[in-house]
């Protein structure tokens, strides 16, 4: 568990609405939640995951910290928003399941092996490179998440699909070497950092 | 007034012309109906229909009037003459309307309406126009009981209306629950932060008032007489007693706070860190401007807990059954003395249906959630001492988990217990065999209700104003607030259904107005709700009477009492006029000018009853005029149909149903009869409370008469009716069409 995690502990001591509404996007909206359950059965998710969203709120509203940092409950929203649509309270609930699902992954908290969480990580490390998704590199990638062995036998599952795609010209194989990227990466990479440095800023720590 | 003179006035509009022989129709009216003057008219209630109908009145000397056309109901302006007796034969929605227009009908279509035209006739002719019995020596003062919201502000509209009013309070000084509280609920926009109460200002209005004579430290002794001409004694703490004279009583009597102790298993007794609504109220009070401290030790609370419906919306017994409506929101409130304190204050609101009724409801619940108020779904397992304040474990529902919070102040929102007196049904048995079950069982035994009388009323039927359910005062809730079943005595405020302070102000001011109303209608010797305006008034006939005293118990209302040889004593200005008393006459002595025993069964006698073998039955409908009646008027208007051999004759309430009219009925050759009332009991909807109720017990004891007559009993049938009921009324009647199908005709025909 990283230190920001255990200096928001002391800086929360068990009020975790209260870090909520500080460090989560939209957080400040939880204790506006009358319960009343419509976003949970508005959710196509509703019934698969462990704690829909009027579930996760009342859990912050209990200070269950624990629960809901690691849970991959938020991880699981598909942004469809029929949530923020129906919900009678205007709450932008969407919007709070990716802030928990970010506040958790700052703090370490997020499950491991999450495969929203996963993705969403290759996808960033792949964007920011070059500036343009390496689509082959992406993909692959996704295919070697789980292991090498896992990686090859989804490889050659879907190697009939590669090649169809290669010959139709959607997929290069010299994105393998270098690949294709914007015109000044270096200083997209500078807006980035930059970017960064802010939101740590907003947040109150240094480094990540 | 001079001999009766009939006119009978045919209407041929509408589609009466086409589809009746009205030519027909005026030679019954004038042979078989008596009718002196007997006219058709192709549009009745145009000017000149109408005009022919004055002409007449004024040239002719006519005094009773039948109108032959539309119901009752429609054109009311048109046909709306001074001084004479008025008859409506419907022919529109009770005929034309209801049966097909076809060849083969056109017989039993145009004997219907020519029943009708002889019912008509018969009625008028032993009816007299009321005379209006006028009191000019009635007072206009009205007695507020109670000096809380309520009362206060029932007190200052009547007096603003211009009428003198006398309040008497119990206690030493005017604001009720209302003036232990800090704060209250706001009252306006944007409804987010507590507001001052309000009572000072209501009492300096109330004192500065010339209208308004305060009497403090004051019950009423006895309470006797009607409206107009009440007298009540009313008696200082201090031993003095004096008696004034009253048009109109208001009792806002209030409630108590539901007794805590009652609740051990929410920890309340086990340490005085529980408190309840009133509890907090004294503690923030106490606590002026600085932190509330919690009673056992002083130290400051940190962490505060409100436990919803506690004791309430519960049938475990001791507790209420019933949502005081108020809770939520004060709860809401009194958190929010802590969080106007210091935002810090940890407050938790535990709730399994949070109810924010009223227009400030969902924005004080807001506001209150914007302030950091917890929000928990949630039911309380134990509250326990824990030497630091409370221990309370409560299950979470939404999360299904038990959880447990240390806390310095537990809060219980307990609820209202009415200050309604005594329960005089529960105080004397019942008088009618069997009639007053329902009253046994209202549900409200488990709920402890306070003996002390309010009112001391000297009426024979006892102290107080009759109850409904759990405790508090018969009044209904959606048709006619305020009244109760005690004519000129209104009851508004919690003493009538849990309230806030909000919609007790807006109750208040409906009741002041309804005792201004009574106040009138006792000068002008009129009936109040809901036959409002009536001049008719029952009268008995001493020689007849047998001293049963049967009206004296029926009557729903307490206007009957004995006089010192124990005949029935009508009091003129506490009567509905609804009939009860009437129906209830086993030697049909009472009557009124305008309905009586005559007037309904003239109408039975002079229907045409064909022989057995003309295979014609006919049925009887007595039809509540308040909701059954306008069932089967609006049936007529969406086009439904019944059966041509209905006769249906409305009544002043089912109550009103003199079992002779149904046993002459049978006995002259009917050959079923349907009665139509309101619905009875805890969820009545009869306008005159318990008539309905009456009729059906009395109904239930005719089987009796019908096996005497040899008679199957599926002739007669009771049904309580509303007035939605526009498809199943009509089916009422075909049913009884059927089952005289199928039972085959009486054999009562001569
Ligand atoms: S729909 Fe809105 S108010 Fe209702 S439970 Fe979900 S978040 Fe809460
Ligand atoms: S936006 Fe997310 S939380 Fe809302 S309904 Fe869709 S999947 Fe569920
Ligand atoms: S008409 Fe009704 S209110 Fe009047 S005395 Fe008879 S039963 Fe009572």
């Amino acid at each position: 568990m990283s230190d920001y995690n255990q200096q928001m502990i002391e800086q929360f001591r068990g009020n975790f609405l209260k870090e909520v509404e500080s460090n989560v996007e939209e957080g400040e909206w939880v204790k506006m939640c009358m319960q009343c359950g419509v976003c949970s059965g508005s959710c196509p998710f509703g019934p698969h995951w462990a704690h829909p969203p009027q579930e996760i709120f009342m859990m912050i509203r209990e200070g269950e910290r624990e629960q809901v940092l690691t849970s991959d409950s938020m991880w699981m929203c598909t942004s469809c928003y029929n949530c923020i649509v129906r919900c009678p309270r205007g709450l932008p609930i969407t919007h709070i399941m990716h802030g928990l699902a970010t506040y958790a992954k700052r703090l370490g908290l997020a499950p491991k092996e999450q495969p929203t969480a996963k993705f969403a990580q290759l996808f960033w490390d792949n964007l920011t490179k070059t500036g343009r998704v390496n689509e082959l590199k992406l993909g692959l990638a996704l295919y070697f998440m789980n292991g090498f062995s896992e990686g090859i036998k989804t490889s050659l599952k879907m190697k009939d699909i590669g090649l169809g795609m290669w010959k139709t010209k959607r997929l290069n194989p010299m994105e393998m070497v270098g690949g294709h990227s914007c015109k000044d990466t270096k200083g997209l990479q500078a807006i980035l950092a930059k970017a960064q440095e802010i939101e740590d800023a907003k947040i109150g720590r240094s480094g990540a | 007034m001079s001999e009766a003179k009939i006119g009978a006035y045919i209407c041929k509009g509408c589609g009466l012309g086409d589809r009746l022989d009205t030519s027909q129709l005026v030679t019954i009216a004038e042979r078989e109906g008596k009718a002196a003057i007997a006219r058709e008219h192709d549009f009745l209630c145009s000017e000149a229909g109408v005009q022919m109908i004055r002409d007449d009145i004024a040239n002719e000397g006519v005094n009773r009037v039948v109108i032959a056309a539309c119901s009752r109901r429609a054109k009311t302006d048109a046909f709306d003459f001074d001084g004479v007796c008025i008859n409506r034969t419907n022919l529109r929605e009770g005929v034309i309307w209801v049966r097909p227009d076809t060849d083969e009908d056109r017989e039993t279509t145009q004997e219907m309406a020519a029943d009708y035209v002889r019912m008509g006739c018969a009625e008028i002719k032993h009816m007299n126009p009321p005379t209006p019995n006028e009191k000019t020596d009635a007072s206009s003062r009205i007695l507020v009981v109670g000096g809380g919201i309520s009362g206060m502000t029932a007190a200052l509209e009547a007096a603003r209306a211009g009428y003198p009013v006398t309040l008497v309070e119990k206690s030493g000084q005017l604001g009720g629950v209302a003036a232990e509280l800090v704060k209250r609920v706001p009252e306006r926009a944007p409804y987010a932060d507590p507001e001052d109460t309000g009572v000072a200002a209501l009492a300096a209005e109330i004192e500065a008032n010339e209208l308004i004579e305060v009497c403090l430290n004051s019950t009423l002794a006895r309470t006797s007489g009607a409206p107009g001409c009440f007298s009540a004694d009313i008696a200082t703490e201090s031993g003095t007693t004096r008696t004034e004279n009253f048009g109109a009583i208001i009792q806002a009597s209030g409630f108590k706070p539901y007794d805590a102790s009652q609740l051990p298993e929410l920890g309340y007794g086990k340490t005085p860190d529980v408190v309840d609504q009133m509890g907090l109220e004294a503690l923030v009070r106490a606590a002026g401007d600085g932190p509330v401290k919690r009673p056992s030790d002083g130290k400051e609370v940190e962490r505060v807990l409100f436990v919803q419906c506690a004791g309430q919306r519960s049938q475990k017994e001791g507790h209420l059954p019933y949502c005081s409506g108020h809770c939520c929101l004060t709860s809401i409130k009194q958190a929010m003395y802590f969080k106007d304190r210091n935002r810090d204050i940890d407050t938790e609101i535990l709730y399994t249906d949070l109810r924010t009724p009223g227009a400030p409801g969902e924005d004080f619940y807001r506001s209150g959630q914007q302030k950091g108020i917890t929000f928990v779904k949630g039911v309380v397992e134990d509250v326990a001492s824990s030497g630091n304040g409370a221990k309370v474990k409560y299950k979470d529902i939404i999360l299904d988990e038990t959880i447990e919070r240390d806390v310095d102040l537990v809060v219980l929102a307990t609820g209202m217990v009415p200050n309604s007196g005594v329960d005089i049904e529960a105080v004397s048995a019942p008088n009618v065999e069997g009639a007053e079950d329902d009253a046994g069982d209202n549900g409200g035994d488990s709920v402890e209700i306070p003996v002390e009388s309010i009112l001391n009323l000297t009426y024979r039927q006892g102290k107080d104003i009759p109850q409904l359910k759990y405790g508090f005062t018969d009044s209904h809730f959606i048709c006619f607030p305020y009244e109760s079943r005690r004519t000129g005595i209104y009851a508004t405020g919690p003493v009538r259904r849990p309230m806030d302070m909000m919609s007790a102000i807006e109750d208040a001011t409906g009741a002041a107005l309804k005792a201004i109303q009574a106040v009138e209608n006792a000068k002008l010797g009129r009936a109040a709700h809901p036959r409002s305006g009536d001049l008719s008034f029952p009268s008995f006939r001493k020689e007849g009477c047998t001293q049963c005293k049967r009206c004296t118990v029926e009557c729903p209302f307490g206007a009957i009492d004995e006089d010192e040889q124990r005949y029935p004593q009508f009091n003129e200005s506490r009567c509905r006029r609804c009939g009860t008393c009437m129906g209830a006459c086993p030697v049909r002595v009472i009557s009124f000018e305008n309905y009586s025993v005559d007037t309904v069964g003239q109408q039975i006698k002079n229907v045409d009853i064909p022989d057995e073998f003309d295979e014609k039955p006919r049925i009887l409908v007595l039809a509540c005029e308040n909701d059954a009646y306008p069932a089967l008027d609006m049936a007529a208007q969406s086009g439904q149909q019944y059966s041509q051999w209905a006769r249906v004759i409305p009544v002043r309430c089912l109550g009103s149903v003199n079992t002779i009219w149904v046993t002459d009925a049978l006995n002259s050759g009917y050959d079923g009869v349907v009665l139509m009332g309101c619905q009875k009991g805890e969820n009545y909807q009869c306008h005159f409370v318990k008539g309905s109720e009456m009729a059906h017990y009395r109904m239930s004891k005719i089987d009796d008469t019908l096996s005497q007559l040899n008679l199957e009993k599926e002739r007669v049938a009771t049904y309580e009716v509303a007035i939605t009921d526009i498809e199943r009324a009509p089916g009422l009647i075909n049913e009884m069409a059927e089952t005289i199908d199928k039972i085959g005709m009486s054999p009562f025909k001569f």
